[in-house]
This record gives C-alpha cells, sequence and structure tokens, in this order.
C-alpha cells in the first residue's frame, strides 16, 4: 500500500499559493520525503485560477492527481474550494480561506457568486474555516495570507516538525521573514 | 546537491552540465523557462531569444556546425515554423551536439492546439528521447549531446507540460566544458544540393540503422520484470501515471528512448507478458509501430486520445473503477482569463467592438483575450502571425466578390516580428487593402514579458537596438501618410485612426503603442510614455448604473448594486472614465 499523500492548493492569480507550495516542497523534500509538485499558472496573472498538486510518501511516481485523491484542499479563496471539492477524497479534509474573490462573469453581474459554499463543505467534510487574509493584516501585513494558511495546512495534515521556520527564512527576502514566521504559526493556532 | 526542480530548470542545467555553448529559442508555454534558466549561466554559456522558432533552430544549426554543442527550445506549435530546417538537419547531421527541445501541451492548458510532435521524429527521422519527470530531464539532455555527436544526428528532447512545470528531486553536477571542434568546411555534407542531399538520405538510413540497435542496448530504455500477467510499455509523464494505475505487481518497459523504437526489445517484452498494455498520451504513436510489428496490444481502444491524461482517468478506463469524490449541488462560476486593469489593448478592442460590417483577424497572444465577453471583438485565430495573411485574402476574397466588409487585422508587437512582417509585404506588394494593427505593448506579455527586437534589451540583459516598426513599414512599401501611431489608451484618438484607415483602398497600419500594464516598465518606457500612477474613482451620486463602464470588461469594476471601482486594483488607465456618458467618473491622484 502506498503512503503517499496528496496535497491541492487552489486560489485565484497573486494570492502566493506558488510560494507556499515552493516552502511545503521544500520542507518536505529535508525531512527525507520523496517529493513531487506540479502547478498550472500558465494564465494566473490574467486573473485566472491557480492549482498546484503536491505529493510526497518514500516513493512518488504521479505528479498529478485525479478526483477524489487529495487528503487535503488548501482553498485561497471560497468558489475555488467549490470548483476543486471533486478532489477531495472523501475522508480528506479542507481549510478555506473565507474570502471571496469575484471573476468576470461576477464582476459584470452575468452570473451570481454562489451562496453558502462553506455551509455546504462544513457538513460534507472535515472543514477548518478563518479569514486568513484578516490574520495577516492584523499581523500588519496583508500579503502574509499564504503563510497563515501554509501554517493551517501543517498543523491540520498533523506535518512533522520539519524546520519549517528556517525553510520560510531561506525562501523570503530578510525585511519580511518575521512577520511571514508570525503568520505561519497564526495559521497554525487556527486549526485546533 | 539535490535540489527540487522544475523539468524547465532541470533541461537548463542539463544542457549547462553538458557544456553548452550557444542556445536560442522563442518563448512559448510550456517552454519558456529553458532559456530564462540558461541565462542564469551567461558567464559561461551564450543564449538569445530568436524573433521566432525558425530563426533559433537555425541558428542552433549553425552553430553546431561551427563545431559546439547548441540547442532550440520552443513549444509544440513552436516546431511547426522551425519544421523546414529540421528536416533537412536530419540528412546533414551536426557537428557539435545539438539538441532540439519540443513542448507539447497535452490538455491545451495554454495552446491553440495539441498536437503530438512525437510524430515529428519519425517524420523528419530525428531521435527523440523523452524524460518522465526532472532528474531524468536533466540527464537525458545530457545524454542528447552525446547521441547527436556519436550517431551524427540532431536529437528532439520531447517534453510535456507537466514534465516542464512539475518539480521533483534531481542532483546537480559540475559542468564538464567542451572544447570546440575545429572547424572545416564540408560541402558535401553541409550544402544540401539535391545531389549531396541524395547521399545524405542514404547514409540517413545507415545512421537509423545504428540508432535503433542503440535503442535495444540503452539504458534508458528498461524493462521492471514484475511477474507475467500485465505488462505496460509507456514513456515520459504517462509511465508515472501508469506506476501508480497498475502498482508493484505489473511487469513495465519503460522507454526513454522513443524514436527510433527498440523493437527487438519491445519483442521480448511482449514475449513474457500475457497483457500487454501501451499507455500513452494522445496519439497512439508507440501503439501504432508495435501493431505494425504484429504485436497484440491493448492501447487506444480504451485510454483516452485526446486531453491531458492522470492516474484517475487511465485507472477508469483500464478498470473501470472511479475514486470515491465529493460532490457538491452547487456550481463555481468560471473564472476565465482576462484583459488586466489598466490593459492597453482594451481601449483598442474597445473601439474597434463599435465598428460595424467588419472581419476582424486575430493572432496569438494576450490580444487574443480580445475576443472573449464583453469585448468580443475578433473573428479568426489560428497561429502565430497568421492575422494579417489571412486578413488580406479575407479581404481579396470580399472585393472579388463584389462585398465591401471591411478587414482589420490585428497582431503584437512580438508576434509581428515573429512571422507577421513577410504578411505584411504581401498586402503591399499584391495591393491588399486590409488595415493591420501593431499593438505594441513594449514586451512579449503573454509568455511573462520576455525581451524581443523591440525592446531594447537582449536575454542577457544587454543593450539592444530597437526595432522602429512605422520605419519598417514604410520600408516595406506602407505609405506615410497610412501609418498611424496611436495610444491605445485615447478612445478618440484610436477611434479617429480606425475611421480613416478603415476608409482608405490602400493598406494602412495602425501602431498603437503602450506598455502593458503589468510589465516592469523600462528607462526607455518611463521616457517615451507618461506612466504617472492614478486611480479612478466613480461619483455615486453622478452614476446612474448604465454600465457602460462595466462593458470594457475592466477587472477592476465591480458591478452589482453599486457601481465600484478597485482601488487596489485601478491603474488609471481611464477607459471607463472616457466611456461613462455621465462624467460619473473621475481621476484621484
Amino acid at each position: 500500500m502506498s503512503d503517499v499523500k496528496n496535497i491541492l492548493l487552489v486560489g485565484v492569480g497573486g494570492q502566493g499559493t506558488i510560494l507556499a507550495s515552493k516552502i511545503l516542497s521544500e520542507g518536505l523534500m529535508d525531512a527525507g520525503y520523496d517529493v513531487k509538485m506540479s502547478e498550472i499558472h500558465g494564465m494566473s496573472q490574467r486573473g485566472g485560477n491557480v492549482s498546484t498538486q503536491i505529493r510526497f510518501g518514500s516513493k512518488v511516481f504521479s505528479p498529478i492527481i485525479g478526483k477524489g485523491e487529495a487528503d487535503i484542499i488548501v482553498a485561497f479563496e471560497k468558489m475555488e474550494a467549490l470548483r476543486w471539492i471533486e478532489y477531495l477524497n472523501p475522508e480528506g479534509k479542507i481549510v478555506i480561506n473565507d474570502a471571496e474573490i469575484p471573476s468576470a462573469p461576477v464582476q459584470m453581474g452575468i452570473a451570481s457568486y454562489p451562496e453558502g459554499i462553506i455551509e455546504e463543505l462544513s457538513e460534507k467534510v472535515i472543514t477548518y474555516v478563518f479569514k486568513a487574509s484578516e490574520v495577516a493584516e492584523s499581523l500588519g501585513n496583508p500579503k502574509s495570507m499564504n503563510l497563515v494558511l501554509l501554517g493551517a495546512l501543517v498543523k491540520a495534515m498533523g506535518l512533522p516538525q520539519i524546520g519549517w521556520e528556517d525553510i520560510i527564512k531561506r525562501n523570503i527576502k530578510p525585511a519580511f521573514q518575521e512577520i511571514n514566521i508570525q503568520a505561519f504559526r497564526a495559521g497554525q493556532s487556527q486549526v485546533s | 546537491m539535490k535540489q527540487m526542480m522544475t523539468g524547465n530548470e532541470a533541461i537548463a542545467r542539463g544542457a549547462y552540465e553538458a557544456g553548452l555553448v550557444f542556445a536560442s529559442a522563442y518563448p512559448g508555454t510550456p517552454s519558456t523557462e529553458i532559456l530564462e534558466n540558461l541565462s542564469n549561466y551567461k558567464d559561461e554559456l551564450y543564449c538569445e531569444w530568436a524573433p521566432n522558432e525558425k530563426v533559433a533552430l537555425e541558428s542552433a544549426i549553425g552553430a553546431s556546425v561551427a563545431g559546439v554543442r547548441s540547442l532550440a527550445a520552443m513549444k509544440h506549435v513552436g516546431v511547426n515554423v522551425a519544421a523546414d530546417p529540421l528536416f533537412t538537419f536530419a540528412y546533414t547531421g551536426v557537428t557539435g551536439g545539438c539538441v532540439l527541445v519540443s513542448a507539447d501541451d497535452p490538455g491545451m492548458h495554454s495552446s491553440q492546439n495539441e498536437q503530438d510532435n512525437r510524430n515529428y521524429a519519425t517524420a523528419a527521422r530525428v531521435l527523440m528521447l523523452e524524460p518522465s519527470d526532472s532528474s531524468e530531464a536533466k540527464d537525458f539532455t545530457k545524454l542528447a549531446f552525446r547521441l547527436s555527436e556519436e550517431f551524427d544526428t540532431p536529437v528532439m528532447l520531447r517534453v510535456t507540460t507537466r514534465i516542464c512545470h512539475s518539480k521533483s528531486i534531481a542532483e546537480l553536477e559540475k559542468r564538464e566544458e567542451t572544447p570546440p571542434i575545429a572547424y572545416e568546411r564540408n560541402i558535401a555534407k553541409y550544402v544540401a544540393t539535391p545531389a549531396n542531399g541524395m547521399k545524405l538520405r542514404r547514409s540517413l538510413v545507415d545512421r537509423l540503422k545504428a540508432m535503433e540497435a542503440y535503442s535495444n542496448r540503452a539504458e534508458i530504455n528498461k524493462a521492471e520484470y514484475n511477474g507475467n500477467r500485465v505488462g505496460v510499455i509507456c514513456a515520459g509523464a504517462a509511465y508515472q501515471y501508469a506506476k501508480d494505475v497498475f502498482g508493484a505487481d505489473a511487469s513495465y518497459l519503460k522507454l526513454g528512448m522513443t524514436y527510433p523504437m527498440p523493437m527487438d526489445l519491445i519483442k521480448e517484452f511482449a514475449s513474457k507478458v500475457e497483457t500487454l498494455y501501451v499507455i500513452e498520451e494522445m496519439d497512439p504513436y508507440m501503439e501504432n509501430q508495435i501493431k505494425a510489428a504484429g504485436i497484440h496490444c491493448i492501447g487506444k481502444e480504451i485510454i483516452p486520445e485526446f486531453d491531458e491524461l492522470n492516474p484517475d482517468r487511465i485507472r477508469h478506463a483500464v478498470f473501470g473503477t472511479k475514486s470515491k469524490t465529493v460532490k457538491s449541488e452547487k456550481q463555481a462560476v468560471v473564472r476565465p482569463p482576462t484583459l488586466c486593469a489598466g490593459c492597453p489593448h482594451r481601449g483598442f478592442f474597445y473601439a474597434l467592438s463599435k465598428k460595424k460590417n467588419v472581419m476582424i483577424t486575430g493572432d496569438i497572444g494576450c490580444y487574443t483575450l480580445g475576443s472573449a465577453p464583453p469585448l468580443s471583438a475578433m473573428d479568426t485565430t489560428f497561429c502565430m502571425g497568421g492575422s494579417i495573411s489571412a486578413g488580406h485574402g479575407a479581404a481579396k476574397a470580399f472585393r472579388q466578390t463584389g462585398r465591401d466588409t471591411k478587414v482589420v487585422a490585428v497582431i503584437g508587437d512580438s508576434t509581428f516580428f515573429h512571422s507577421g512582417i513577410t504578411s505584411l509585404m504581401d498586402v503591399v506588394y499584391n495591393k491588399g487593402n486590409c488595415v493591420t494593427v501593431i499593438l505594441d505593448n513594449r514586451t512579449t506579455g503573454m509568455t511573462g514579458h520576455q525581451e524581443n527586437p523591440g525592446t531594447g534589451r537582449t536575454l542577457m540583459g544587454e543593450p539592444a537596438l530597437e526595432v522602429d516598426i512605422p520605419l519598417l513599414c514604410k520600408a516595406i512599401g506602407i505609405k506615410n501618410e497610412n501609418i498611424y501611431a496611436v495610444n491605445p489608451l485615447d478612445l478618440k484618438e484610436t477611434n479617429k485612426a480606425l475611421n480613416e484607415a478603415m476608409q482608405k483602398e490602400e493598406p494602412t497600419v495602425i501602431v498603437a503603442s503602450w506598455p502593458c500594464a503589468i510589465k516592469k516598465f523600462s528607462e526607455g518606457d518611463k521616457a517615451r510614455f507618461d506612466l504617472l500612477k492614478r486611480k479612478c474613482i466613480i461619483d455615486q451620486e453622478k452614476c446612474k448604473r448604465c454600465k457602460a463602464c462595466v462593458r470594457t470588461g475592466c477587472p477592476a469594476i465591480l458591478s452589482g448594486e453599486r457601481i465600484l471601482i478597485q482601488p487596489e486594483a485601478c491603474t488609471g488607465c481611464s477607459i471607463c472614465l472616457q466611456v461613462c456618458p455621465f462624467s460619473a467618473i473621475s481621476f484621484v491622484e
């Protein structure tokens, strides 16, 4: 039986999913796991959605997963949680940033943003919901929202205490290290 | 040292370690980062952006003939552009090892088609390698240079989006310096006249036999025997998917070299297993060759022939099983890519979208998004550089058949340099009258802001001469009075130019210049354009909710009970301000 775990990070271009997944995969590699990561970001800068898949275990083959295979999804935005929910294993968990970014048809008023996403998903699977953007903002740097969510992910996955903070330092400019480490800790404390 | 790297980083690293001296490419997803990463080694090698893929490959050929290891990289459709030199290069062979990287895009994440470029290897008869992760991407790149020199052939390194953009662990090694091979004129080898060509064609038969013999003994074509019930033949990303699906009890023949195919090895493997599957993405490339050799196998009868594969799709195809999933009653609204807030193309397409009785031929770039609602200002898009020629043909057809529909061809600066110039020459030479619009956003936008012959910089960061687009058009034969230089964010000016140009019987060119809103502005941009940062704001007292601003498709504008401009997204481009009939929008500095 394979011991491979699957993580899916989904969001909207510019939310920092790529940095979060970089830190995550480096940490897992340092901890001795085989790791593969795949991202689709072709048009993310133009307002499209982004998805990053990370798989780790003693030996990983495919860098991508199919529907029903994610052990955990971290949705950086609510509607993206809905878009990708079919990829979650029914026994899996989902971390949702309670934030709403309307897509173009919603902005133009030709489609409406779906309501009650969190309520519905909370009934179906283990769900951790909080306003990561507000947590980051209260620490003084709204951009560190991605590290808040990374902290929550690490806690929710029960990942071994890898030297995450050193890896964060390795990937972030000195001036922003402290605030991002605080964000990472704050994210961990959101998951009990 | 071990490092997580993408396939593209690994290819760049492999080429560097192999002593590469010259590389050239035209940017194209998913291949772009290969050259971007190579430029990190610019102290030890030379690399450049070519205006198109044909130029890139021809330059790499020249470097090979001059005795150094060289590489050209491109997306799958780029190989169509470079196919002309490729087929003859297979005949002549190489001096320094030469590698062509073809990055295919199954699932069309960022492409206009999903052609399977493995077919080029058989058509052009060039040795092909297919890595299945980053570690192999690096190793196979190094091997490709060695095989290129050993078998006197260009080598195609064929990768796909999931190889290029997936990260896995690879081991870094040192660069091996390869001294240049002494140059000697060799007319019989490199001047492909019909007489020389036929001799080269015969010698290619012998070289291919030697390559096939190697393919049968190559370490990268490897059988993993785990019992005789099920055998799977696979290559590239599909190998990784198959391992997940068939597990440890199946046997595998994992092919790293897929042209020429190791037919002896395949026959031997097939004879040892009861049921043989061929798992491959897109075309039945391996399967057709295996079946042609009289070997029974299961392939595209069950495995989907298009769209990207993943373990789940293969599992469903082979075993009929599907993973349990979480379903929702609700539907997520699509999140299509859009022209960015402040995009200079928006103003131009807004003006163009109001014109009646017009056919708009488009091209490949960010501006293809001008085809999306609410602007919907585009009728065709085929390929790089196709807008002007398709526009020319359409204009001729309308005129020849007595119809007065006007044709406007829309092309970006980088795409114009790529393959639009010859089309414009055709319009002038053959007395066409389509209106050519060059949307000059001072960069190669869609692929992530690469330099091009109009930006004033090279890939290696050196200053360069900028092509003067209006002067180039004049040299081709567009009359001075038929060239309009406009600011596409000025709707009045753009409209006036469009109206005048569309009235003329002679060919016209509108050069609409403004830098891409999300690029890092160069010193040249700052000197030439008024790039003051400001914002637009809607006065809610004056706003009548007519939604004229919403219909510009700007992602900074939110339409609900009230119409709002999100200040963090707004760049102050002022298109909304210009279209508001109630003067409800103004600047805030």
